[in-house]
This record gives C-alpha cells, sequence and structure tokens, in this order.
C-alpha cells in the first residue's frame, strides 16, 4: 500500500479530517508506534497500521449499534488509546466525540450529557459506568453505553450495555455490510464538519459546549507543529484531562498532523515513574506540575548529606547564572561553559532523567502564571521550557514564546495565523483558523464572545509590550476593577505573586470597591507538612497546620513581601494586602470553590464566605465559621474552626499614582 | 450430606456450585481446652462463606483448621468429596487454599511485587539452582508468573507501589498486598482472617468491592472471618455463627439476624 495512492500527499488541504490523518498515517508511517500505553507493567505499543485498523473496526461496530450522523457520543475516562482511538472512530462515522472530565460528579455530567443530548457513552471503567447509570433516567436521547474495563461489570444489565471488545469484534464480523456505509460517510467529512465538541470548565455559570471543526484543529495543529518544528519522531505523555482542549490539540491535533506517538501512563499515581521511562521530547503542563516537582526535589535535598547540598547549591548557583543564557544560544565565557558541562556530568544531567526531561525539546505550561523561580529553575537546567496562552474557543493557540525569546513576565508573541487586538479597556481580541464555530445551542453567548469579523473576546485584560512585541497579561478584564481610592485593582497580580511561595497554594484577593485589599490563603500542605516534621511541630489535620501560630507568621512575612514588591509597581500598588486570613479548609472542586481546572471560582468564594470577608473588613482579630463540604464520594459534611485574622506590614503608597 | 448439592443462582447474578468443602464434626482441643466443639458445615464453590462469633469464638481455630495449620482431634474435612488426611499446611496450599492473616505477614523489606511473587511459590516446578541461574526453563517460568503477578496488581489497582518495600506502606495497603500476595496463588478456596479489622469506612469499601471483585471476576470460593457486621451481612451469602466454640446459627444473612441464639450471643442476656 505503502506510497501508492499518495499521489496527492503535496497537497496537504486534502487531507480535511482526523480520519484522513490517520489513512496518511497508516500508509505513510505503518510500522511507526502511535500509541504506547503501559500494562501490566510494560508498555504496549500499537502501530499506526493497527490502530488505523482497531477505529476502523470500532466504526463498523457503532454502526452496526446504529450509530447515525451527527450524534453526540461521550467519551468518560482516563488517558487510554482506546478512548483516543473512539474519538477519532467516531469522528468517522460522522458522528462528533465529547470527550468528559472523569473526576466530573453525576449532576455535573447529567448537565452535559442532557446538554448535548448524547446518544451514545463510551466509558472507562464502571466508575464511569455506574454515573452514567445513576442519571441515566432523565437523559432521554441516550441509548447506548460501551465500556473498556469489564471489570465488575459482568453481573449488569446488558441490555444498552457493551463492552468495547464486543463492538469491535461485531463490528470486524459486520465488515461486509457495513464497509461501504463507513467509507461513504468518511468520505463526506471535509474542513467545515465539526472535530469535536468541548465544555469550558466556566469559572461562571454553566459550562458551555465549543464546538470546534476540522479546520480548526487542523490547521491550528499544523502551524503549532512548524512553529517547534514537530515531526513523527517526537513523544509525549498524555496524562492531562482528556476533555481539556490543549490534550485534544496534542494527542490527536498534533499527533495526526505529525505522526508523534502519544504515550499513556498506567495510572493516574504512576505518572511520575511514566514520565521518566518515556523521557517525552515534546511536554507540556500546568505550573501547578511544575511546582510539584520542584518541592519534591528541593524536600529532598534537604534531606541529603552535607556535602550533596554543597554540590547541588554550588552548581545549581551557577546553572541559574549561565543556563538560560546557554539556553537561548547567547554568548558565554568559556570557563562558564566548562563548569556549566561539569554541573550537566554531575546534578544537572541526573536531575533531569529522574524528573523525566532527559529528552524534553520543548516544553510548555500553561493555563496560570508559573513563578519566576520556577520557571527559571528548568531553564536553568536546560530544559527548553517556555510559556503559552490559548484557550478552548481558539483551539489553544494565541500567542507563544519563540525559542530565543523566552521570558517569565510574558506570553510570548502571536501564534502563526493569529491576529491580535487590544480593546480600549484593555481586553485582548483575538481572530485566526483556529477560532471555534460557536457555543452549541447557545446563539447568544457565541454572540457575546464573537463579533460578525470573527474577532472574539478573550475576557482577559493585558498589553502589548513595544520593545519586544509580547503578549502580558494582567488579569481576567471582569476580576480587574477599581478600589474605593480610584486605584486599580488586579487580583490575579497579586494572587500570583504569593502563590509563588511553595508554602501557599492558593491565595483569592478581594478589595474592588474597598478601602483596602485583604486576601484568603490556603496553604500547601506538603511543603508546610514537610517543614512542621523537621521542626517537631505536630499536627493532626490540615486544619490544626494552617491553624497553628508558627504557620501564620511565616505566611505573614511571605504577605508582607509581597506587599513590598507590589508597591513598587506603579499602576498595582493600591493593590498591597492589608489583612489576611489562613483558610481552615482547602479550596476544592467538588465544593465549587474550584473549576476541575483547578481555578478558582472568585464569585462563589465571595459568597460562600462572606462571613470571613466581612471580618476582615470589620477589625475583629478572629472568626467562628462552619463550613459545607462534599466528600469525593457526594456525601456532604460540615466542618467548623475559629480563624485568626492577621495584619500584614504595607508600604506606603506614593500620592497621585492612580490608575489610567 | 449432598442434599442441597444442586447450583443454583443467587440474586446478583452469580452461579454458586454444588459443596466444596464439608466439615464434618469437627472438634479441636488445646490440652484441656476445647476451642472449637463439634462444628459441621459445608463451603460451596463460589460462594462467600463468613465465619463470625464475639471474641474468642473460635473463629480463627476454625480457618486454621481449613488452611491444615491444625489438625481437629476429632472429624473429617471433606474437600472436593474426599476426606483430607492430615497434611501439611503447603500440601493444603497446592490444593488450592490461600490466606491472609489477622496481623499482615508480610516480608517488610522485600517490595510489593517480590511479595506478590512469592504467592506464586506453588506454581514454579524449577528447582532453587536453576533459579539462581535463571537459565533455560527457569527464565520462561519467571517470565509467566510474573505476568499473573501483573494481572493482579493491575487487578488490586497497586501499580504505583509495585517497587516500594512494604515496610513503608500504611496498614490500609499492606492489607491489600496481603490480598494480592494470596490471589497470586490463583486459589480455589481464598481464606481471609479479618480482611477488614482497623480499617477506616473507606478502606473497608475498597476492600468489600475487591472481596466482591475477586469473588465476581475469578470464581473464587471466598470463606471469611470479620468482625463488622454490616460489611458480613452485606458480603455474604451464608454466615456460620460461633460461640464458646460451638455452632449457635448457620444460614443467609437474613435468617442468622433473626435467630435468637445469635441476638443473645452478640448483645448478651439479661439474668433474670
Amino acid at each position: 500500500m505503502a506510497n501508492t495512492n499518495t499521489g496527492h500527499m503535496g497537497a496537504e488541504t486534502d487531507l480535511q479530517s482526523i480520519p484522513a490523518l490517520l489513512a496518511r498515517n497508516a500508509a505513510k508511517y505503518g510500522n511507526r508506534p502511535a500509541f504506547r500505553e503501559k500494562e501490566f507493567g510494560i508498555w504496549q505499543t500499537d502501530t499506526w497500521a493497527e490502530v488505523a485498523e482497531k477505529v476502523r473496526d470500532l466504526g463498523l461496530g457503532l454502526i452496526n449499534l446504529g450509530i447515525a450522523e451527527g450524534d453526540f457520543v461521550a467519551i468518560i475516562g482516563r488517558n487510554r488509546p482506546s478512548l483516543y482511538w473512539s474519538m477519532i472512530a467516531v469522528q468517522s462515522v460522522g458522528a462528533i466525540p465529547v470527550p468528559l472530565y472523569q473526576d466530573a460528579n453525576a449532576e455535573e455530567m447529567a448537565y452535559v450529557l442532557g446538554h448535548c443530548g448524547a446518544r451514545f457513552v463510551i466509558a472507562g471503567d464502571q466508575e464511569q459506568v455506574d454515573k452514567v447509570i445513576e442519571i441515566q433516567e432523565g437523559l432521554h436521547q441516550f441509548e447506548h453505553m460501551i465500556y473498556l474495563d469489564p471489570r465488575g461489570l459482568r453481573k449488569y444489565d446488558h441490555s444498552r450495555l457493551h463492552e468495547f471488545a464486543h463492538v469491535l469484534a461485531q463490528g470486524r464480523a459486520a465488515a461486509d455490510e457495513f464497509s461501504p456505509e463507513l467509507e461513504r460517510r468518511t468520505a463526506k467529512l471535509n474542513f467545515d464538519s465539526t472535530c469535536v465538541m468541548l465544555y469550558t470548565s466556566g469559572t461562571t455559570g454553566k459550562p458551555k459546549g465549543v464546538v470546534l471543526s476540522n479546520r480548526n484543529i487542523i490547521m491550528s495543529s499544523k502551524a503549532s507543529a512548524e512553529f517547534d518544528r514537530l515531526t513523527h519522531e517526537d513523544e509525549v505523555l498524555a496524562y492531562l484531562p482528556m476533555a481539556w482542549v490543549g490534550d485534544f490539540i496534542f494527542s490527536i491535533g498534533q499527533a495526526s498532523w505529525t505522526g508523534f506517538c502519544v504515550n499513556c501512563p498506567e495510572s493516574a499515581d504512576t505518572m511520575m515513574t511514566d514520565l521518566r521511562e518515556i523521557g517525552p521530547t515534546y511536554y507540556f503542563a500546568p505550573p501547578r506540575i511544575f511546582e510539584t516537582q520542584l518541592t519534591n526535589v528541593m524536600i529532598r535535598m534537604e534531606d541529603a548529606g552535607k556535602f550533596k547540598q554543597w554540590l547541588f547549591a554550588k552548581f545549581m548557583d551557577h546553572a541559574k547564572k549561565v543556563g538560560p543564557a546557554i539556553l537561548d544560544g547567547k554568548s558565554v565565557s568559556g570557563m562558564d561553559r566548562l563548569k556549566y558541562k561539569l554541573g550537566e556530568y554531575l546534578i544537572y544531567g541526573p536531575l533531569k532523567n529522574t524528573l523525566g526531561f532527559s529528552r524534553v525539546r520543548v516544553g510548555y505550561t500553561a493555563g496560570e502564571a508559573i513563578g519566576p523561580e520556577i520557571f527559571e529553575f528548568y531553564r536553568s537546567l536546560g530544559i527548553n521550557l517556555k510559556q503559552l496562552y490559548g484557550q478552548t474557543e481558539a483551539s489553544v493557540f494565541i500567542t507563544q514564546q519563540p525559542d530565543g525569546e523566552v521570558r517569565n513576565d510574558t506570553v510570548g508573541v502571536p501564534s502563526p495565523g493569529v491576529e491580535i487586538r487590544i480593546a480600549d479597556n484593555g481586553e485582548v481580541f483575538y481572530r485566526s483558523p483556529g477560532v471555534f464555530v460557536e457555543y452549541l445551542n447557545n446563539p447568544d453567548s457565541t454572540a457575546d464572545t464573537k463579533d460578525s469579523e470573527g474577532w472574539v473576546a478573550t475576557g482577559d485584560a493585558g498589553f502589548i509590550e513595544k520593545s519586544s512585541g509580547h503578549l502580558r497579561i494582567i488579569d481576567r478584564a471582569k476580576d480587574v476593577g477599581k478600589m474605593a481610592s480610584g486605584a486599580m485593582f488586579a487580583p490575579k497580580y497579586v494572587e500570583n505573586k504569593l502563590k509563588f511561595y511553595p508554602n501557599i497554594l492558593e491565595a483569592v484577593v478581594f478589595g474592588a470597591g474597598r478601602e483596602y485589599c485583604t486576601a484568603f490563603i490556603n496553604i500547601d500542605l506538603t511543603a508546610v507538612g514537610n517543614w512542621a516534621e523537621r521542626n517537631n511541630i505536630a499536627y493532626a489535620s490540615y486544619q490544626e497546620l494552617a491553624g497553628h501560630p508558627q504557620v501564620l507568621e511565616t505566611i505573614r512575612q511571605h504577605v508582607s513581601e509581597v506587599n513590598k514588591s507590589v508597591a513598587q509597581d506603579e499602576m498595582l500598588s493600591g493593590c498591597q494586602i492589608h489583612r489576611f486570613l489562613v483558610l481552615h479548609k482547602e479550596l476544592d472542586a467538588d465544593d465549587g470553590e474550584m473549576t476541575r481546572t483547578r481555578k478558582v471560582r472568585r464569585r462563589i468564594v465571595e459568597e460562600k464566605f462572606d462571613d470571613l470577608i466581612g471580618a476582615l473588613y470589620d477589625g475583629s482579630d478572629e472568626i467562628f465559621t462552619k463550613t459545607e463540604v462534599t466528600y469525593e464520594d457526594g456525601r456532604k459534611g460540615a466542618i467548623s474552626a475559629t480563624l485568626k485574622l492577621l495584619d500584614a506590614e504595607v508600604q506606603p503608597v506614593a500620592k497621585g499614582s492612580m490608575a489610567a | 450430606m449432598s442434599a442441597q448439592a444442586e447450583e443454583y443462582v443467587t440474586e446478583d447474578g452469580r452461579k454458586i456450585g454444588g459443596v466444596m468443602m464439608e466439615m464434618k464434626n469437627i472438634t479441636l482441643r488445646f490440652g484441656g481446652v476445647v476451642a472449637i466443639k463439634d462444628i459441621s458445615f459445608d463451603i460451596r464453590e463460589g460462594e462467600i462463606r463468613a465465619i463470625i462469633g464475639p471474641n474468642g469464638a473460635g473463629k480463627s481455630s476454625m480457618l486454621n483448621v481449613i488452611s491444615g495449620f491444625y489438625n481437629p482431634q476429632e472429624g473429617d474435612v471433606i474437600f472436593r468429596g474426599k476426606k483430607r488426611p492430615q497434611m501439611r499446611p503447603y500440601k493444603v496450599a497446592q490444593q488450592g487454599i490461600a490466606r491472609t492473616f489477622q496481623n499482615i505477614a508480610l516480608f517488610e523489606g522485600m517490595s510489593v511485587l517480590d511479595n506478590v511473587m512469592t504467592g506464586r511459590l506453588t506454581h514454579m516446578k524449577t528447582g532453587m539452582f536453576g533459579q539462581a541461574m535463571w537459565w533455560g526453563k527457569a527464565q520462561d517460568e519467571e517470565v509467566y508468573n510474573r505476568e499473573k503477578v501483573e494481572e493482579i496488581i493491575d487487578f488490586l489497582e497497586i501499580q504505583a507501589i509495585r517497587k516500594t518495600p512494604v515496610g513503608r506502606l500504611p496498614y490500609g495497603l499492606k492489607k491489600r498486598v496481603e490480598l494480592a500476595r494470596a490471589l497470586a496463588a490463583e486459589p480455589k478456596l481464598l481464606l481471609l482472617d479479618e480482611p477488614m479489622a482497623g480499617m477506616n469506612v473507606e478502606e473497608k469499601e475498597d476492600m468489600s468491592r475487591f472481596i466482591l471483585d475477586v469473588n465476581d471476576e475469578f470464581g473464587t470460593t471466598i470463606a471469611l472471618i470479620e468482625h463488622d457486621m454490616g460489611v458480613v451481612m452485606d458480603l455474604s451469602d451464608r454466615v456460620v455463627v460461633m460461640d464458646y466454640g460451638k455452632k449457635i446459627g448457620d444460614g443467609t444473612p437474613d435468617e442468622v439476624r433473626s435467630n435468637q441464639e445469635v441476638i443473645d450471643a452478640y448483645l448478651g442476656v439479661a439474668h433474670d
């Protein structure tokens, strides 16, 4: 088959769908690995040719079950090759895959399944099957569910339930009958057909279904793959939620476009081990993961012997000095280079190997601001970590940092094919081939977000730096407000500075329309717990540790230091934190305080803890509070605590430094 | 016996077969102490059979009789229709009976993987020398056994601790590793001695699910001792109740729950 019918392959526009790309990969890279999954302790590989065959069988099996063109098919589970193939198979029969967050609870799932009217569900295991069964009464369009892992499901009523392997076998058996139909449906797909629908987690209100066409996904994948020169020889680790647009672009879009190999970890708990075994060349992680890894390194270094600690400190200092410059190809003295080489041999190399970053050629972080120290740390080791700025509505890419122009405080230049415009109020707008088609069944929201010329509002406030042409993001546009004095209030800016301290996991700053700013703080249990252990401080619970006087004192110092740094920014010096408290519970997605992608839902936190905010402004020293919590299994309980309210050191603000 | 030997299907669709093991008039003495007094009951293929009773009722002794660790002075153990002669525990293990212990009995310094591998010992045929040299058949055998062990690691969801020394694990996980080792022997009959002792509610729920899944997936017959009445009643098909070495009840959870003698033994009787 190899190169017979590919005379047109030069004209890549022929490849207008993921199934078409899959067919090309099967022909061009037939024997190369497409997907790997660690199972039973061993990496199991499927080649592109094998994937094409399985996708075909599943497509036939779906037709056998009566799937129609335009049907929505929900995909729920952890990252597994079979679920990725399911999405391509669903596309090949003209239906639309809708990946969902696997940790969504039944209620959230009921909303999205009802909203798109999914007829089919493909679920990873019993846990997901149970959730759907629990809510199926309310889902009138739901008909069939296919499950991957049969464990524990033997006894279930199988009138609407099908095992994945059986659907494949049935499809294969019915190949003669349905092949023409499958081919007809696949051939119909073009740039305008829907590639995938993804629900945005929504920091406010109900999730919205973002419809992305083949044009959106394939053009974005093509542009971004060329930007970073990705090839079929790259390797990625797929461990971020399948419902997240980034994972779809990396593991389906770019993988299909370039033909690189997608590796799936054995389980969520083994991710770090698997990362090390695979050693990806192209890697993506939210700042939180880089932060956790760095914290772990530091904690383990503290347990090392004196000599090792000294060696580590010495070479890390040197790396900080010259590492980023070497990475960017700037001139560095021969002596420094030699010393860096030695460090590479003694410290950096082994450390990168432990972290699983030995082979990383391109690494990205996005979603939140990353701490300057964390960012520096990885770059000084010689890991090409960059930032990008993106959205589901943009098929990820809006701006990204080119090699050699990497900085901590910008998010880069517009990605290829993307135009950027800053509105008068500071909000960032963009237009690109990746811009989404619409929000499903929600013309009002679509019109609010995307204008008739195709410009999309990001909801973020920012500006383009004149000197470099890089975009800088300040905050969510709707969160940027004014304080009572008229000074500019940008909570995220301050929160990010706070979160850069390893002891602080999360921070929420208040102050819009107020005299001064206040903050809620979540301690990081790993970092603070380790400190407590080291200093022989006993604690029985998160709550107790969070209320410990010494912990409070440490946090107060952090807040005061942040105030010093905030005071230096002319525009935002009013945002210093006068009073704060350390929360008695971690903000949690199960309680609705965060989104599933772990972004704080400001309004909900504000409503839920309004008694605490009140106390921060009325001058009291402590407050008793009771909070409802939801356990992972959906049960509810309540915790109560008496919280101390603390004052932090504030720097004087120069007069006349009002916001424009 | 054999009056009730016909098969039936439980409400939740599991097949319960004929009698697998029968205990016939078992009496066990330690010197003058009578630990078990003339007890008879049976265990059927595919069922989950619980033995309950207050402290010191003789439950663990009973389990030790089944596992061949103790030899009763009187009575017969009939396994698959044949009277079982007095035999060493490893012989019993070769017959397809595996167990876990009330006080975890793992090799603390060894990894989870190695601990579970020891469960495969009864399935290994090559000698010590061959294994030490890792040569020829020994190599094939190890690969085969490792595969079996990996299936169990996957089944019990302990992949992340595969290479962790057991000594570093929390209690709940150790219990799970012990279950893994017992399962690695691919037993026909699995004996669990207080699988949920000392666990919190969440760990108990997990363990219950694993026990049900083992029974369902591998068709393993399970006999278990447990204190938590809620767990016993939810899990088991039939329950034997013991008190002071005697059997005071035997039947489905519902039957046992309404048995006056059982209620008295558990709640105490007013002496008037």
